[in-house]
């Protein structure tokens, strides 16, 4: 249980990764209870990614454990991952399927069948707007489509985790927007954690914020408590100060 | 064994939904045609069987099977696909026996066109339809082999021709390990690898089909062997994966 009586989903402690003797993430610890939206945050390589890897049972830690719903995502990894939502960095797809087809094929690894298929389907599909190009592959959508069918597919079994890696990337600000608003919907059902570098995006949509550096958390607090930590009150500012601190 | 068939299923669409599937298809009878007939002399021996035929396709298989497996897993870790297949609720052996059975139904596909061949020696005389069959079967086994190897090997990289390459190479040391060249070479160095050698080849287990005779032993020879190379491909994948 979080402070606020709702439950914890995602369960992060000690959390390592090695390449050698470079210490992409270093003892990295955090919860996120349902209804929060945790923003992560860090410059390039600084081991989002590599966090959120680990965290779906991609990556496996050199050290620490994770889990989702009290499933541990490398003893109990079917399990975790049946109740994670997961975009990839980059929103990586199958360029010569449709999007329905790929869609269809992750209801299907999810164990929808039937009517219950083509209903998740589509609403997975009505969430993130992918109508017009259902029958297109998706090696000829744009940038922007290609995250959504991402987001859709991780959307589509409605789980109670998501973790989307750079969920903006790639999109105009109307879409950006969306999917901000998107995620501000579905937020009180569920523990979300988004990795960004774009700072506004964490004052619009995250209850919460980490700031990671050098693969160690430097800050985890409320935007509004970071944002008093710098004399200018920007979030900018902040985070340029801490992570240039540890680097 | 649900996961595996919607991976498999997946995959095997991905073959047709490309030109993968008839450039392969198209190259391999037009291949094993050309080889039948003029090499092996298919008409000339005036004899009703498929021994031309059978003589020739572990060579095109050789070529061929690491043509498609080069992409299974190399493109999927240079696309980034991997961490979206890997994250999905199921296991990475289902993963790789999907890839596997959809490589493996492709090559039957590709085999099963060779039936105007069958067709033709009906025909033109009266053969033993229970040599063939027993000959298709091994066709199949050493395409499984093949392909099990190729898999294994694509697991190692990002780039497919580096796949193709390995898996060319690999499958060319197997499907000659018996041959007097290796044999009599490791026979005057080191006797037990000779000895090794000559157990572990493709080719000749695959000529005992073609005469007609499965037996269990080598039934077990190609189970083992496939088994091995897809449970080396399952570690490979998890050592792997994230590179």
């Amino acid at each position: 249980m979080s402070a606020d009586g709702q439950p914890v989903l995602i369960e992060i402690t000690g959390l390592t990764k090695r390449f050698g003797s470079f210490t992409a993430v270093d003892t990295v610890s955090f919860n996120v209870a349902r209804g929060e939206v945790l923003g992560f945050l860090g410059p390039n390589g600084a081991g989002k990614s590599t966090t959120m890897r680990m965290l779906a049972g991609f990556m496996i830690p050199s050290a620490g454990t994770a889990s989702i719903c009290g499933h541990d995502v490398q003893r109990d990894g079917v399990a975790a991952r049946r109740v994670l939502g997961f975009l990839p960095e980059g929103a990586p797809t199958y360029p010569e399927m449709t999007v329905t087809g790929f869609l269809t094929f992750c209801a299907r690894v999810r164990g929808y069948i039937g009517k219950e298929l083509t209903q998740r389907v589509e609403h997975a599909v009505d969430l993130t707007r992918l109508g017009g190009v259902l029958l297109q592959p998706v090696e000829t959508l744009s940038k922007g489509f290609k995250r959504r069918v991402g987001l859709a597919q991780a959307l589509l079994h409605d789980p109670p985790v998501l973790v989307l890696d750079e969920p903006t990337d790639g999109l105009d600000p109307n879409q950006k927007h969306e999917v901000r608003t998107l995620i501000a919907q579905m937020a009180p059902q569920k523990a979300i954690v988004i990795s960004t570098h774009i700072l506004e995006e964490v004052d619009a949509v995250c209850s919460r914020a980490i700031i990671i550096a050098a693969g160690r958390v430097v800050a985890d607090a409320t935007p509004a408590e970071l944002q008093r930590r710098h004399p200018s009150g920007k979030l900018d500012d902040v985070f340029r100060q801490l992570t240039m601190e540890a680097a | 064994m649900r996961n595996v068939f919607i991976i498999a299923r997946r995959e095997l669409g991905g073959y047709f939904a490309t030109p993968v599937a008839s450039v392969f298809i198209v190259i391999f009878l037009v291949l094993q045609g050309a080889l039948t007939f003029n090499l092996g002399g298919f008409f000339d021996r005036s004899q009703a069987d498929l021994n031309p035929f059978f003589t020739f396709i572990p060579w095109v298989f050789l070529l061929l099977v690491p043509a498609i497996t080069m992409r299974l897993w190399a493109e999927e870790r240079r696309l980034g696909t991997i961490e979206l297949l890997l994250t999905l609720p199921i296991t990475q052996t289902q993963a790789v026996l999907g890839k596997f059975l959809a490589a493996w139904a492709f090559c039957a596909i590709a085999l099963l066109l060779t039936f105007p061949f069958v067709i033709t020696v009906n025909i033109l005389g009266h053969p033993d339809n229970g040599v063939i069959a027993s000959g298709y079967v091994g066709s199949l086994l050493v395409a499984g082999a093949f392909l099990s190897v190729g898999s294994a090997l694509s697991a190692l990289t990002k780039n497919q021709v580096i796949a193709f390459v390995l898996g060319v190479a690999v499958c060319f040391v197997f499907a000659v390990a018996s041959y007097p060249v290796v044999t009599d070479f490791l026979s005057r160095n080191t006797p037990v690898l000779a000895e090794i050698a000559r157990r572990i080849a493709v080719i000749d287990r695959f000529q005992d089909f073609t005469r007609g005779v499965v037996s269990l032993r080598d039934l077990i020879f190609f189970a083992t062997f496939i088994g091995f190379w897809l449970y080396l491909n399952a570690v490979i994948v998890e050592q792997r994966k994230a590179d």
